[in-house]
């Protein structure tokens, strides 16, 4: 099975990765992508751009550990991360995760798991610009509740 | 050598990136390793570094309790993560 990690100052085509899911054998009867954007504005502060920080090493090793762990709870056929470090302007790309197998649910679901654990997990930190200045973007709890749900769903 | 590395508010707060500590048995685990820092940068350091929210991570594995540390390792502390 095909897992990609890549985390890049580059702008990237959602397109062209999604195409890069696809094995050749025409295996893949679903598909399922997220694409997450900068706002313009947060926590009812006005955002004009944002840096964004990462651990490099450690955050591939995270990326990769979550992708793999996707794969041992579905059956998927690709998974891939895709996301952006440096300066970000609003309405910027900022990460991209696909997910192929056979069918939608395990497609959906890998998908939103990868996203879940990423944001709770993955060494990233946002420092967002607005009119009043820069500052650093607390941890939301409503994040790490997502990913716990997921938890909960393994042991139900 | 233990390779010392801070992120994000952690980095800005302290003024530092990181530092490579000589290796000593003293320093052979994460709570040893935090004192020593602590000791070294004074009351801003015991600050920023005992705040309860900060994350440790060993060998870019998070440590969630105190780890035992080898000559060699990588050891950084850093704020909760906001990316996606």
């Amino acid at each position: 099975m095909a897992l990609s990690v890549s985390v890049q100052a580059e702008d990237f085509d959602v397109a062209a990765l999604q195409r890069q899911l696809f094995s050749g054998a025409h295996e893949e009867g679903a598909i399922a992508c997220f694409t997450g954007y900068v706002r313009s504005s947060s926590a009812e502060r006005a955002v004009h751009g944002m840096e964004l920080e990462h651990y490099p090493g450690m955050t591939e090793r995270s990326i990769s550990g979550i992708l793999a762990q996707a794969s041992e709870r579905w059956p998927l056929l690709a998974a891939s991360v895709v996301h952006r470090v440096g300066r970000l302007v609003a309405g910027d790309q900022i990460v991209w995760v696909g997910v192929a197998s056979a069918h939608r649910e395990a497609a959906f679901s890998a998908c939103e798991f990868i996203m879940d654990y990423l944001k709770n997990e993955a060494p990233f930190w946002k420092k967002e610009e607005g009119p009043q200045g820069a500052h650093w973007v607390d941890a939301r709890s409503g994040d790490q509740a997502r990913a716990a749900r997921w938890d909960d769903d393994r042991r139900a | 050598m233990l390779k010392i590395l801070f992120f994000a508010r952690v980095k800005e707060e302290l003024g530092c990136a990181g530092l490579d500590l000589p290796w000593q048995e003293s320093v052979g685990d994460l709570d040893s390793l935090q004192a020593q820092l602590c000791r070294e940068g004074g009351a801003r350091w015991v600050e920023v570094l005992g705040r309860p929210n900060m994350i440790r991570a060993v060998n870019h594995v998070v440590a969630s309790e105190n780890t035992p540390l080898h000559d060699g390792d990588e050891v950084a502390f850093f704020p909760p993560v906001t990316g996606g």
